[in-house]
């Protein structure tokens, strides 16, 4: 018995990052090509989602994206891990929207699609890397934020987790509902089996546009949005190091490093 | 008139005292506050036994709220409180660290208010009166100047290890202010059932000043425990790459990079890694990079300072003998 019915896991759309090549001359990130996949930190709270499912059954778990209309590819390959459904929420009207005004319309859609036990989400984006939207939107719907959770178990009416946090783990409570980030610690998702993947591409999908949510337009998109981005820059991370090698002077080399190491050695009281 | 409005900054208490980013924060303030003309502030939520310490490293004020409640960090009564701090005294500027606790309260902090916030900043500045954020994405590939025009306060997270503290004058006096929340305030749906520390080498890399990583040229967990000897003697921590975590070779708290964490020590170590993207991502703001790799072309050698062309097998065990060796005068 769990007080857990309904859980909806939050994923995102990200470009590709495993053959990503940086332009040597320009130092930008050549996108040409590039595909995309899903966040590869929200498969943690997908394959959380689906393992709480195998373990009480009657758990309905809606994965929910934001995103060009495409990113229903999202939310499919999160049915194809073991979801029940999936939700894309896409309009004109949230294009440019920042942290605050995506988590609006997500906690709006949330509320939309019915009363949540547990929301799910990964860390953050391996694009934008803010980790802003998954506290935000719990935030918005009033319930406890439970971030950095290394650990998830759940009982009759409460969630007992852990959380990493600097030097060690924290262990909490919490009542339900409410809304989990979990981190790549938790657990290692799975792969997709082939009758999934069917189940995914097959699929009916749910799309919400601005007008099923109950907002105002000025809380989305870019006018929502309390940052504005001013300038981007493409700063050139190569150094010009030092290259030397073991085999040619091995004595040399070694102790061209403990010169470095020497220098930086931290005092350590006993 | 604007432009008196205080720069706030969120300390952090760790073991009942005051944790070094909370004075990182305050060097980052300070500009702020000296250009805006404005008071810096650093808000304390929690018991610390070293209070006037603030004001020897740069605050001008500090607001301090003393609750039983406090005692453990949980996000809710955290957020609560501080919601009617700024309510009431409206700073211009909110910057916290991006440590666990910073990157957990500031986005419930911020979606409460309807402000911005701008996560992992490298780089603050004032410009036109209002607060210029920097901060890097996609890896570090991209660097975006971000502001906050209309709404206040201006909130952002920096990076832990990102600035170094001012220098510490003693001669620095300044007003600490009790603060004493409404009770529903400090009351938290959340109950700390307990902590458990991590028995390893050193501090949370996040923390570390030296950080000694290995890959898959380390060829097997047991030659981590080179690194492990290699990072005591160093008074560091050991770091790790993706394919190391996922091989099993090493805890996946001490990954480095784009899903693992963002570091910023002083020296970096990368000992049989190639550099993938993600991997620079999250270490190349470390300010001295040295890498060792069979491989010539291994994209590390970009990013690093000193890079040496060899076995990791064969260097380490001979930089722990010498290491050893200067350090006889030191008995353990």
């Amino acid at each position: 018995m769990s007080g857990l019915k309904k859980i909806a896991v939050l994923v995102k759309q990200v470009p590709a990052t495993e053959n990503v090549k940086i332009n040597p001359e320009t130092g930008v990130m050549m996108r040409e090509g590039l595909s995309v996949e899903v966040n590869p930190l929200d498969l943690h709270a997908i394959e959380e989602a689906v393992r709480l499912k195998e373990k009480f059954p009657d758990i309905l778990v809606t994965a929910v994206t934001m995103g060009p209309p495409s990113a229903d590819k999202a939310v499919r390959y999160a049915i194809a891990m073991g979801c029940d459904e999936g939700v894309v929420l896409t309009d004109r009207a949230f294009a440019g929207s920042d942290t605050l005004a995506t988590a609006r319309a997500l906690s709006a859609a949330l509320k939309k699609l019915g009363s949540f036990d547990l929301i799910l989400s990964g860390e953050r984006a391996t694009d934008g890397e803010t980790g802003q939207v998954g506290p935000s939107v719990g935030s918005l719907l009033g319930l406890p934020v439970l971030t950095y959770v290394s650990k998830l178990s759940v009982g009759a009416d409460k969630l007992d987790i852990e959380r990493a946090v600097e030097g060690g783990h924290e262990k909490l409570s919490s009542p339900f509902p409410a809304l989990a980030v979990v981190i790549k610690e938790i657990n290692s998702p799975r792969l997709c089996t082939l009758g999934g993947k069917l189940k995914g591409r097959k699929s009916d999908i749910k799309i919400l546009s601005f007008a099923d949510l109950d907002i105002p337009k000025e809380n989305v998109g870019l006018s929502g949005s309390p940052t504005k981005v001013v300038k981007v820059r493409y700063p050139q991370v190569t150094r010009k190091g030092k290259k030397l090698s073991a085999a040619e002077d091995f004595d040399g080399a070694v102790g061209e490093l403990l010169k470095v190491l020497n220098d930086n050695r931290v005092e350590v009281n006993a | 008139m604007a432009a008196q409005n205080e720069v706030w900054t969120l300390a952090e208490i760790r073991d009942g005292k005051l944790h070094s980013v909370s004075y990182e924060l305050l060097s980052w303030g300070r500009s702020l506050a000296d250009s805006l003309k404005a008071p810096l502030v650093s808000v304390v939520l929690g018991d610390a036994s070293d209070l006037p310490s603030l004001f020897e490293y740069g605050a001008d004020k500090v607001y301090h709220v003393s609750a039983p409640e406090l005692k453990h960090y949980l996000v809710d009564s955290q957020v609560s409180v501080l919601k009617e701090m700024v309510e009431k005294y409206e700073p211009q500027i909110f910057i916290s660290s991006a440590t666990t606790q910073g990157r957990s309260t500031m986005p419930v902090l911020y979606a409460k208010l309807g402000v911005g916030l701008t996560a992992d900043c490298t780089g603050l500045s004032i410009q036109d009166g209002s607060l210029l954020q920097t901060r890097p994405a996609i890896g570090g590939n991209v660097m975006a100047d971000i502001m906050t025009p209309l709404r206040r306060p201006q909130m952002c997270t920096v990076r832990p290890k990102s600035k170094r503290p001012l220098p510490r004058d003693a001669r620095r006096k300044g007003e600490i202010v009790g603060y004493t929340p409404q009770k529903s305030s400090l009351a938290s749906l959340l109950t700390f059932l307990g902590f458990e520390p991590e028995s390893r080498v050193g501090l949370p890399i996040q923390d570390a000043e030296v950080i000694v990583a290995g890959g898959k040229g380390m060829k097997g967990t047991k030659n981590f425990a080179l690194l492990d000897e290699l990072a005591g003697l160093l008074g560091g921590s050991v770091g790790a790459s993706r394919s190391a975590v996922d091989l099993g070779w090493a805890p996946a708290s001490s990954q480095v990079g784009l899903s693992g964490k963002s570091v910023t020590p002083r020296l970096y170590l990368a000992c049989g890694i190639s550099g993938a993207v993600q991997h620079l991502a999250g270490m190349s703001g470390a300010e001295t990079v040295l890498a060792i790799n069979t491989d010539a072309e291994a994209p590390i050698f970009g990013v690093a300072d000193l890079g040496v062309v060899g076995s990791v097998l064969e260097i380490l065990p001979r930089l722990i003998g010498d290491l050893k060796k200067s350090s006889k005068g030191v008995s353990k």
